[in-house]
């Protein structure tokens, strides 16, 4: 007979171990679903994983899709280690976008590296506006912050998608849903001229040290993480859950918010409905592979953007849906959550007694 | 009940190398004991000792890993606690398990087999409640109950399905003295019936007075075995620490100084629907002297404390005046800041963060004495802070960096303590300093407040242990029903009026006196 026992401590070995694991049973069940649908699983593994970093422009692409994620990521890591559940990045990540594309128009035809500024400084506030409402709501009304965080991702994708057809049209576009496309100072800069890796990415590095060093370092991160584990002895101590909601949710919203206008002035270079790819609920996943530490955001940001570029391959060499990658995701997710399981609990083999 | 205890009849319960393991911990080690008909068999050992897991491997609610337990002369294995009941086994636990939305007669009903009547069951329980002197009114709700109340409905509970053994685990801790006289009366007569009493307790007088015999446990074993008549506490404490009682020295109360704390007029809704408002509260602590608060559980405790700490400030600043500056409003962190430091009773969770080291629990309230730099931590600092407070405060752990709840409850209230204490407060709020504590670590904390007290700190202790009180207040105060009685110079008073006091009765008895004294 099988038995969960509960450890006397939670497991420091299992807690670092749980997404090693993760990822070896998402790897077993994707080779089980390859053969499953009649591919080859030895193929299906190495067009999936291997091809699409084969070579140095795949190692960038994999680094230009690694970037949104490792923003985003680290955003929400922050408010996750206080418990501030902000599940609407997606929401935020357009909005951001929205308002980098906004200032782009603004200064069409026109020059000057403050164009890039303001529009760094715009999809951050862009992203951190849609975030204010869930944290408005909970401080003053003790609202459910998943529930309105997520909601508000489906009217920002309705808000985009409103922009697109409208106001924010490409005149000359015959009437293709995106406005125009961004000229050079709207776009950031490349790192080479190889490949499709831009400024971004560095932004996202510099997002990585910010975060460790305040999670880590600073008594702000310290008092987050003393709510997310025990919430009476953060109340005990004085420390504001009100101010810990917002920057919490602020924190993702800004990150969040900064990844769209990445992707606006990066690899996308316009406005359109599909801003975002997933981005901003992909990250949740990042950031809780990674244990909510910004080192392993960097690694698992790297593994789910190997997700998405080999959905891509899969869709153009083994003639499969692209939503695979979305499989693949939830393989990890849910795999994460099972083996999370060991940290607090173990197994005892139990025979069965009379 | 049955009314046949004679000596050559088998004992009703026998245990014989009775052992528990649990992962972390062997909480029973070849126990054996044997209970008579109609004896009152007290277990004795401190927190930790193994007394509750014993008894519910007799009442069924977790099973021995080696050994054998016999009733009545015949081995049983108890299957769970219906057994145990069919059997002839009651149990009244510690934490009471009635439903406060429901009245006494449902409470009643839902423990026993079937679908009962509940009008003839409202006659049977007024008939037992008579006849054992445990008066209470079987349509009353339980949330309306006091303590004590519910105690008599939980052992009425037991009493209806005519036990032959009655497990009874701390049954004091929350009563006054005259509803524990009134208890033990009950107690004795249904041993002289022929009921047998199993008497689970730490404390040395109640067993003195109430036991036949008592078997001593510590760290799961059994010590020995003895007559409480015939021993004095000192050789029973002996038997269960391992060594003699440490009294703390209390030196005559020094000269008083200003006044640290102020209670005016203060009163709070509770938001909690069965929770206690707090009425009209008036309070003096004043620097270099300890200040004592007793009551029974559930009397406003924890709402005056959740006000006073600032984890749920009040509206009138006024009412809460703390080194001179009115604070009701303000949050723990700013009375922090105008001196005030804070032990509350819930150390895990509350006091410490479980899973973080003790390095960073130091920081959770010492933060603000140079350990921060711009925002950031300065971990040198801190760390040397949590390990002065190991070594000042005699914590016994792996070292600062180990986990919060690495620690016993002793240990770990002795850091909470000291850490608390290094701040150098002028005005220290206690909270049950020594709830589930180890005697020895008891003695520690107590001595530590007393000399807290000599270098002039103010200090507020609210405890439901009554001889804690005694052993180191200079002035005493009873809590009821969320109100506040005035408190009395230790020398004055004693442990009867108390008692009283806790029941609400201290406006007939006192005001002259008072106002003399003020």
């Amino acid at each position: 007979m099988i038995r969960l026992e509960r450890r006397p401590e939670a497991s420091q070995l299992m807690s670092y171990a749980s997404p090693l694991i993760a990822i070896a049973l998402m790897l077993i069940g994707g080779l089980l679903l390859f053969a499953f649908l009649g591919k080859n699983p030895l193929e299906g593994f190495i067009v999936f994983f291997i091809n699409p970093i084969s070579d140095l422009y795949g190692v960038s692409e994999l680094l230009l899709k690694a970037t949104p994620l490792m923003l985003i990521a680290v955003g929400l890591a922050v408010g996750f280690r206080a418990n501030v559940w902000n599940i609407g990045a997606e929401g935020q990540l357009i909005v951001g976008g929205i308002a980098a594309s906004a200032v782009a128009l603004y200064f069409y035809e026109s020059e000057g590296i403050h164009i890039l500024v303001l529009m760094v400084i715009a999809g951050a506030i862009g992203g951190m506006l849609w975030a204010t409402i869930p944290a408005f709501l909970k401080t003053r009304f003790n609202t459910n912050e998943i529930l309105v965080s997520l909601m508000l991702v489906y009217v920002a994708q309705l808000m985009v998608s409103w922009l697109v057809h409208g106001p924010m049209m490409d005149p000359d576009g015959f009437n293709f849903p995106q406005s125009r496309m961004f000229e050079d100072p709207a776009l950031l800069p490349l790192l080479s001229d190889e490949n499709r890796l831009n400024f971004a990415f560095v932004m996202a590095i510099g997002a990585l040290l910010v975060g460790y060093i305040f999670m880590y370092r600073s008594f702000a991160g310290f008092q987050m993480q003393v709510a997310g584990y025990a919430k009476d002895a953060a109340r005990y101590a004085g420390f504001s859950a009100k101010k810990m909601i917002w920057i919490g949710l602020l924190s993702g919203g800004g990150m969040a918010g900064l990844a769209g206008m990445s992707e606006v002035a990066g690899p996308m270079g316009q406005l359109t409905e599909h801003v975002s790819n997933n981005y901003g609920f992909a990250a949740i996943i990042v950031a809780f592979v990674a244990r909510l530490n910004p080192v392993g955001i960097f690694f698992a940001s790297l593994l789910m953007a190997l997700l998405y570029l080999g959905g891509e391959q899969a869709q153009q060499y083994l003639a499969l849906p692209s939503s695979i990658s979305n499989v693949f995701q939830g393989m990890l997710l849910m795999f994460l959550l099972g083996s999370d399981v060991f940290i607090n609990y173990r197994i005892r083999w139990k025979e069965a007694t009379a | 009940m049955t009314s046949d205890s004679d000596g050559d009849l088998a004992p009703r319960l026998e245990l014989h190398g009775i052992t528990k393991i649990y992962p972390s911990v062997i909480a029973n080690e070849d126990v054996s004991l044997s209970v008579k008909r109609g004896e009152i068999h007290a277990v004795l050992g401190e927190n930790g000792a193994g007394k509750s897991t014993l008894m519910k491997m007799i009442y069924g609610v977790a099973k021995p890993d080696a050994g054998e337990m016999k009733w009545e002369g015949e081995v049983v294995h108890v299957e769970n606690p219906a057994h145990a009941r069919s059997l002839g086994i009651g149990m009244v636990f510690q934490h009471f398990s009635l439903f406060e939305t429901l009245n006494v007669v449902e409470n009643v009903a839902l423990a026993l087999p079937g679908n009962p009547d509940l009008k003839q069951l409202a006659e049977q329980i007024t008939e037992v409640s008579n006849r054992y002197g445990l008066p209470v009114d079987p349509g009353r709700l339980v949330h309306a109950l006091s303590v004590g109340e519910r105690q008599r409905v939980e052992i009425i509970r037991c009493l209806l399905q005519n036990p032959k053994l009655l497990i009874m685990d701390e049954p004091t801790s929350v009563l006054t003295p005259q509803a524990v006289r009134k208890l033990f009366d009950t107690l004795r007569q249904l041993a002289d019936e022929g009921c047998s009493i199993l008497y689970i307790s730490h404390k040395l007088d109640e067993i003195q007075e109430l036991c036949h015999v008592a078997t001593v446990l510590r760290d799961g074993k059994v010590t020995g075995d003895c007559i409480p008549s015939e021993e004095t506490p000192k050789s029973m404490a002996s038997l269960m620490i391992g060594k003699e009682l440490p009294v703390p020295e209390h030196s005559a109360p020094a000269e008083l100084g200003e006044v640290r704390l102020q209670l005016k007029r203060l009163s709070k809704e509770s938001n909690d629907p069965f929770g206690t408002h707090l009425r009209d509260m008036e309070l003096e602590v004043r620097s270099g002297e300890i200040l004592g608060i007793a009551g029974v559980s559930g009397n406003g405790q924890q709402e005056l404390l959740y006000a006073l700490s600032g984890e749920i400030p009040v509206d009138d600043p006024d009412s809460i005046v703390i080194c001179g500056a009115p604070s009701g409003r303000d949050l723990p962190d700013q009375r922090r800041g105008n001196g005030m430091g804070f032990v509350p009773e819930e150390r895990l969770g509350r006091g410490a963060v479980p899973r973080m080291s003790l390095t960073e629990n130091a920081l959770l309230t010492a933060h603000r004495s140079g350990m921060l730099k711009r925002g950031m931590i300065q971990f040198d600092k801190i760390s040397a802070f949590a390990s002065k407070c190991i070594e000042d405060f005699n914590v016994k752990c792996g070292g600062a960096e180990h986990a919060a709840n690495s620690l016993s409850g002793g240990n770990l209230q002795k850091f909470i303590m000291g850490r608390e204490i290094l701040l150098t407060p002028k005005l220290l709020v206690v909270a049950q300093p020594t709830w589930g504590v180890d005697v020895g670590a008891a003695a520690f904390i107590r001595q530590q407040l007393i000399d807290l007290r000599n270098e002039g700190t103010a200090i507020l202790v609210i405890s439901e242990e009554l001889e804690e009180l005694f052993e180191i207040s200079d002035r005493i105060a009873v809590i009821a029903e969320g109100r506040i009685s005035p408190a009395k110079k230790l020398a004055d008073t004693n442990i009867d009026e108390i008692g009283v006091w806790m029941s609400g009765m201290w406006d007939q008895a006192v005001p002259a006196e008072v106002v003399a004294h003020d």
